[in-house]
C-alpha cells in the first residue's frame, strides 16, 4: 500500500503532522514506519495537547522517589519501604466493550506497578457513569463491574476502596480510572531506561495477536454512531497469565538479571521499545520475526501495533538469557530474544531478514508535536440568592432520606461485594470508609489510599474544582488516621481542539497545582484522557485525585462509625452554608447554577494537620470529613455504619438549618469524642485557633433534631443502602 | 505439626495460608504443583485463588496436576488434606469430596463476612471447638455445593456436613444462604473425615484488626486435636 496523506489520516494523524513526518524524515514512510508514527504522535502517548502544562505541576517533596515519567511514581515510607502507585484511565475501550476494557484497564495499571518491581497490594477505582435513566447505563455498570472484579479477583489483590458516580454527560463516554498500589524495597526498584551496548531486548508473557490494534489511536478521539465497528481495538485481557508474569517477573528481580523493563500497554511494542531506548539515548533493533505470535501471517505492521495484554519488554544482561527463560518456562510463559540495543539512535525492524523499518527515536519521541492549544477561563459563577421561604415548605427528615438515597451518595455495597478486597490478610479498612486501607505486611505501618473527584465543582469553576479535589483527596486520608504523602492524578475531560474544554483542563491543572503545592502533596503520577465525547457532546471535566497516605502505626487507624453512647460529637471548621452546586440545590429545589464552594488552603491545611494530632494522640475514636450533602449527611453515615443514633443540639442565633445542614463548606470534619479526652481536644483546637462546634452526643437508635428530626437509624440505613441494588434489579 | 501448602498457577491465597499456619506454629512449607512428592507433613493444605486460571471448570485441571497422585493417597492413608474456596473445588474434582460446585445463585462472585455453624465435632478439625458458630469470610465466584440427593443422603447419614451457613444466631435459612448451596452447606468431609473443604477462607480471620478472629480458633483447634 502507497502511503499518502489519506492513508495518514485514516491513521489519525493531522494533514500537517505528516508533512512535519516526511520533512523530518526526509523521505515519505512506508506503512509499517506511518503506523508507528501514529501511534507515538497521538494524543494518548504524546500528552501533546497537555504536556506544556503539566511541566507546571507540583512533582517534588521530600517522600518523593520517583516522580511523572517512569511507569508508576514512587514514594519513601520508610525503612526501606516504598509505595509505587499509579492511576489510568480506561474509558473508550469501556464504553465500547464494558467487560474487556474495565479488565484489561485493572490489568494495565497493576503491570505499569510491578514493572518497577513492587508487589500490588491494593486496588482502587474511579468509575463515573450516564444518568441512572440512561438506557444503557445499568449494562455498562454491570459489564465495568464485572470486568474490574474478574481481572483484580484472579490475580488476588484486594480492591480496596473506589468512586462511583451518575452524570448525563457521561451518557456517551463512561469513565473507568483504575488505580494500583505496589510495595517495593526501595533499593530494588526497576526503572525502564536501557543502558549499554548490544544488551539483549527480551519479549516474555503471552503471545502477540491482533487485538488492540489501533487501541490507542481509538482513545485519541471523539466517538461517532459507528462505536461498534471499533470493537476490535479494544484488548482481551487474561489475568491468570498476568499473575503468571506477576509471579514470573519478581523472580526474575530478586537478582541483577534486569537493566530496564517496560510492560507493552498503549501502542504494544512500539511505544516500549520506543521509551526504553528513548530514555537510555541509545537505539534498538528487533527482529520481528522471532516475536511469539498467536495468528498466523501476522504483519510487522499488525506486530508492531497489537495491544495484546500481558507482555512485558526487558532488556537484559547479557548472559542472563538462559537464568531469565528458565524462569519464565517454569511459569510457562513465552520467552523470546528478539533484539539488542545498539548505538544507532534508531528504533530498526527485520522481518523476514529484511529491513522493515528505520527510525531516529528522537523523531518519536522528543520531536513529537506539542500544541499550545488556544483555550478560554471560566468566569466565576455569580453566587445564587437563595428564597429561603421556599425552603420552609421542605421537611429536614425528608430532605435527609431523600439525598441519602440519591445516586451520587448512596451505599455502594453492591458494588464493591463483587471485589475481593480481603485477600492477601491485610485489608484492615474495606471500601465504604473514607479510604480502603492495607497493612503493610510483616510492619506496624498502614497505607491508605482514596481516590475523588468532583466534576460538578470543576465544571462550574475549574480552578475551584482542580483544588477542592486536592482538598478531598486530603481530607479523606486524615480522616482514616493517615499523613497524606502524594497524589496520582486521572485527567479525564472533553476534546482538547475546543477551547472551552482546553480551558477546563487547563484551569483544573492549575487547580491541583496549587492545591499539592500548599499543601505538599505532591503528584507523582498519572495520566490525561481526552476526546471524552460522543457526537460533539462532551463529559464535564472529571480530574481524578488518588491520595496516598501513611499510617505509622497501623492501630490507630480511624473509622468513621460511631463507637460509643455518650461519646461527644463535633464538626471541626466553619460552616457558612453554601448550598450553590450542593447536591441539596441539584436535588430539592432544582437549581443546579451558582459556584462551587471555596477553598481556603490555609484552613484546610491548619484544620488537616489538627485532626491528625487529635488522632496521633488518640483522643478522638471516629471521624468523617464532610463533603456532598453536607453535615447531616455526613453524620447519618456515622450513625448507619455505627448503628448508632446521636442528639443534634440545637442550633445557635440565626443560622439557617437548611444552610447549615446541607451546605457543602471545605474543610470541614466530624469527630467523635470521649469525654476523658475532651478538655485535651479543645486545647489543642485552640491551641491551633481552629473553629469546632458541639454538634451532639451520641445517643439512642435515632437521629433527633428538635422537633424537626426523629429517624430511627434503620429507616435511614433503608434508603441509604438498598438504592443501587433495587436499580440494579429493576 | 508439619503441614505443606501446595502452589498451583494461579493460586493466590497461598502466602495468607503460610502466613496464617505459621503464625500459630505449624512448620509450613511450601510445595509446587510439578514436584512429584511432598515433604513429611502432618496436613497438606490446598489454598484458594484460580488455580490454571479457573479454565475448563475451576480446579478441574488442578485435579489432574502432577503433585495431585501425592495428595490423594498421602488422603486416602488417613492424613489431614484441607482445602479453601479453591482448593474445595479441587477435591470435589479429584473425587475425594463427593458433589460439585457452581455458580453462585445471583450470579456474581461475592466477597462478604459470613456465619457458619459447625455441623459435626466427631473429627480432628472441630473437636472440642469452644464455639458453635463461626464468624468467616468468603470470596468466591463459584461456591453453590451441590450434589445428587442420594449424595446428600448419605452426607447427611455419616455427618460429613461439616459447616453450613447461617445467621449470626445460628439460623439456616434462605437469607443467610449467600450463594445458594444445598442445604447452606458450607463445607464438607470425606467419609472418614480426614479430608476437609470448605469455601470460607479462616486465614483471613486471624487478627482482631481483620473482620474477626474467629479463623484463629479454627487453626488453633487443629492443633490442640494434634497434640
Amino acid at each position: 500500500m502507497e502511503v499518502t496523506e489519506a492513508v495518514a489520516i485514516d491513521h489519525g494523524l493531522k494533514k500537517e503532522e505528516f508533512s512535519k513526518i516526511c520533512e523530518l524524515l526526509k523521505r515519505t514512510p512506508n506503512l509499517t514506519e506511518l503506523a508507528i508514527f501514529s501511534a507515538m504522535w497521538n494524543e494518548h502517548c504524546s500528552y501533546k495537547s497537555s504536556r506544556k502544562h503539566l511541566k507546571k505541576m507540583h512533582t517534588k517533596g521530600k517522600q518523593v522517589i520517583q516522580g511523572p515519567g517512569e511507569n508508576a511514581g514512587v514514594i519513601d515510607i520508610g525503612d526501606d519501604d516504598a509505595i509505587v502507585f499509579k492511576i489510568e484511565s480506561h474509558n473508550h475501550p469501556s464504553f465500547i466493550e464494558p467487560y474487556q476494557g474495565a479488565a484489561t484497564g485493572v490489568g494495565g495499571i497493576m503491570r505499569d506497578v510491578f514493572t518497577m518491581g513492587a508487589r500490588p497490594i491494593a486496588n482502587l477505582n474511579s468509575i463515573h457513569f450516564g444518568s441512572p435513566q440512561h438506557k444503557k447505563t445499568r449494562n455498562l455498570l454491570r459489564g465495568v463491574v464485572k470486568g474490574i472484579g474478574g481481572y483484580g479477583n484472579c490475580i488476588g489483590v484486594p480492591t480496596i476502596a473506589g468512586q462511583t458516580t451518575f452524570d448525563e454527560s457521561y451518557n456517551g463516554n463512561i469513565l473507568v480510572n483504575a488505580m494500583t498500589l505496589g510495595l517495593v524495597n526501595k533499593n530494588k526498584i526497576f526503572y525502564s531506561k536501557a543502558a549499554g551496548l548490544d544488551k539483549p531486548v527480551i519479549y516474555v508473557g503471552s503471545k502477540t495477536g491482533r487485538d488492540g490494534i489501533h487501541g490507542a489511536s481509538m482513545a485519541s478521539a471523539t466517538f461517532d454512531d459507528k462505536i461498534e465497528e471499533k470493537k476490535p481495538t479494544v484488548q482481551v485481557g487474561d489475568p491468570f497469565t498476568e499473575k503468571l508474569l506477576l509471579e514470573a517477573c519478581l523472580e526474575l528481580m530478586a537478582d541483577n538479571s534486569i537493566i530496564a523493563i517496560q510492560d507493552m500497554g498503549a501502542a504494544g511494542l512500539t511505544s516500549s521499545s520506543v521509551e526504553m531506548a528513548s530514555k537510555g539515548n541509545l537505539g534498538i533493533e528487533l527482529n520481528l520475526s522471532e516475536v511469539p505470535c498467536r495468528e498466523e501471517k501476522m504483519t510487522p505492521y499488525e506486530i508492531m501495533l497489537s495491544e495484546s495484554q500481558e507482555r512485558m519488554l526487558i532488556v537484559l544482561e547479557k548472559g542472563k538469557e538462559e537464568h531469565a527463560k528458565k524462569i519464565f518456562d517454569k511459569w510457562n510463559l513465552d520467552f523470546a530474544v528478539i533484539g539488542k540495543t545498539t548505538g544507532s539512535k534508531k528504533i530498526e525492524l527485520i522481518f523476514d531478514n529484511k529491513k522493515v523499518a528505520e527510525i531516529p527515536i528522537d523523531l518519536l519521541a522528543e520531536n513529537a508535536p506539542i500544541y499550545d492549544r488556544p483555550w478560554k477561563k471560566t468566569k466565576l459563577p455569580q453566587k445564587l440568592n437563595f428564597d429561603k421561604d421556599e425552603f420552609k415548605s421542605l421537611k429536614l427528615s425528608d430532605c435527609l432520606k431523600k439525598i441519602l438515597s440519591n445516586s451520587n451518595i448512596s451505599d455502594k455495597k453492591w458494588i464493591w461485594d463483587q471485589y475481593d478486597h480481603t485477600v492477601m490478610g491485610d485489608t484492615i479498612q474495606k471500601p465504604g470508609g473514607d479510604a480502603g486501607v492495607v497493612r503493610v505486611h510483616g510492619t506496624n505501618k498502614a497505607v491508605a489510599a482514596s481516590v475523588d473527584s468532583s466534576a460538578l465543582y470543576c465544571f462550574s469553576h475549574p480552578l475551584t474544582g482542580g483544588k477542592q479535589i486536592v482538598c478531598e483527596s486530603y481530607r479523606n486520608l486524615i480522616s482514616v488516621g493517615a499523613k497524606p504523602i502524594a497524589i496520582t492524578n486521572c485527567l479525564n475531560f472533553g476534546n482538547p481542539e475546543k477551547e472551552k474544554n482546553m480551558g477546563e483542563f487547563v484551569e483544573c491543572v492549575e487547580g491541583i497545582t496549587e492545591a499539592s503545592k500548599y499543601l505538599n502533596f505532591p503528584v507523582v503520577s498519572g495520566n490525561v484522557s481526552f476526546y471524552n465525547e460522543t457526537k460533539d457532546k462532551g463529559i464535564k471535566p472529571t480530574p481524578t485525585i488518588g491520595g496516598v497516605g501513611l499510617i505509622s502505626n497501623y492501630q490507630q487507624m480511624l473509622t468513621m462509625d460511631f463507637k460509643t453512647e455518650g461519646n461527644l460529637v463535633y464538626v471541626i471548621g466553619k460552616t457558612d452554608g453554601h448550598l450553590d452546586q450542593s447536591i441539596f440545590a441539584r436535588e430539592l429545589l432544582n437549581e443546579k447554577k451558582g459556584p462551587p464552594p471555596t477553598v481556603n488552603l490555609f484552613n484546610e491545611k491548619n484544620i488537616g494537620e489538627t485532626v491528625l494530632e487529635l488522632s496521633t494522640k488518640n483522643l478522638i475514636v471516629s471521624c468523617h470529613d464532610v463533603s456532598l450533602g453536607g453535615i447531616l449527611t455526613a453524620v447519618s453515615k456515622m450513625c448507619i455504619k455505627g448503628k448508632k443514633g446521636i442528639k443534634i443540639n440545637s442550633l445557635k442565633g440565626l443560622t439557617n438549618k437548611y444552610e447549615y445542614f446541607f451546605g457543602e463548606d471545605q474543610a470541614r470534619y466530624i469527630i467523635e469524642i470521649p469525654e476523658a479526652s475532651l478538655k485535651k481536644v479543645k486545647e489543642i483546637l485552640d491551641k491551633y485557633s481552629v473553629h469546632f462546634e458541639d454538634l451532639g452526643i451520641i445517643d439512642g437508635n435515632s437521629i433527633k433534631y428538635n422537633t424537626d428530626i426523629n429517624l430511627p437509624i434503620e429507616e435511614l440505613a433503608d434508603a441509604h443502602k438498598y438504592w443501587l441494588k433495587k436499580y440494579m434489579d429493576s | 505439626m508439619r503441614s505443606s501448602v501446595i502452589i498451583f498457577p494461579g493460586s493466590n491465597c497461598d502466602r495468607d495460608m503460610d502466613v496464617a499456619l505459621k503464625k500459630f506454629g505449624f512448620k509450613n512449607q511450601m510445595v509446587w504443583h510439578n514436584d512429584l512428592s511432598i515433604p513429611k507433613s502432618d496436613l497438606i493444605v490446598l489454598p484458594g485463588g484460580f488455580s490454571y486460571g479457573d479454565y475448563l471448570r475451576c480446579g478441574s485441571i488442578a485435579s489432574k496436576s502432577k503433585i495431585i497422585k501425592s495428595v490423594i493417597d498421602f488422603a486416602n492413608s488417613g492424613g489431614l488434606v484441607l482445602g479453601i474456596c479453591n482448593g474445595f473445588q479441587i477435591l470435589t474434582e479429584t473425587g475425594l469430596l463427593k458433589g460439585i460446585l457452581q455458580q453462585n445463585k445471583f450470579l456474581n462472585f461475592i466477597c462478604s463476612n459470613v456465619f457458619v455453624k459447625v455441623k459435626d465435632k466427631q473429627n480432628k478439625y472441630f473437636k472440642d471447638l469452644k464455639k458453635d458458630v463461626l464468624k468467616l469470610h468468603i470470596a468466591h465466584n463459584e461456591g453453590n455445593y451441590f450434589c445428587s440427593d442420594d449424595e446428600l443422603k448419605s452426607l447427611e447419614d455419616n455427618n460429613q456436613i461439616a459447616v453450613t451457613y447461617c445467621g449470626e444466631d445460628g439460623t439456616e435459612n434462605e437469607t443467610t444462604n449467600p450463594n445458594g448451596a444445598i442445604k447452606n452447606i458450607a463445607g464438607i468431609f470425606n467419609n472418614s473425615k480426614n479430608v476437609l473443604g470448605m469455601m470460607p477462607h479462616p486465614e483471613r480471620m486471624i487478627d482482631k484488626y481483620l473482620s474477626g478472629e474467629d479463623g484463629s480458633l479454627f487453626f488453633k483447634n487443629i492443633l490442640d486435636n494434634f497434640k
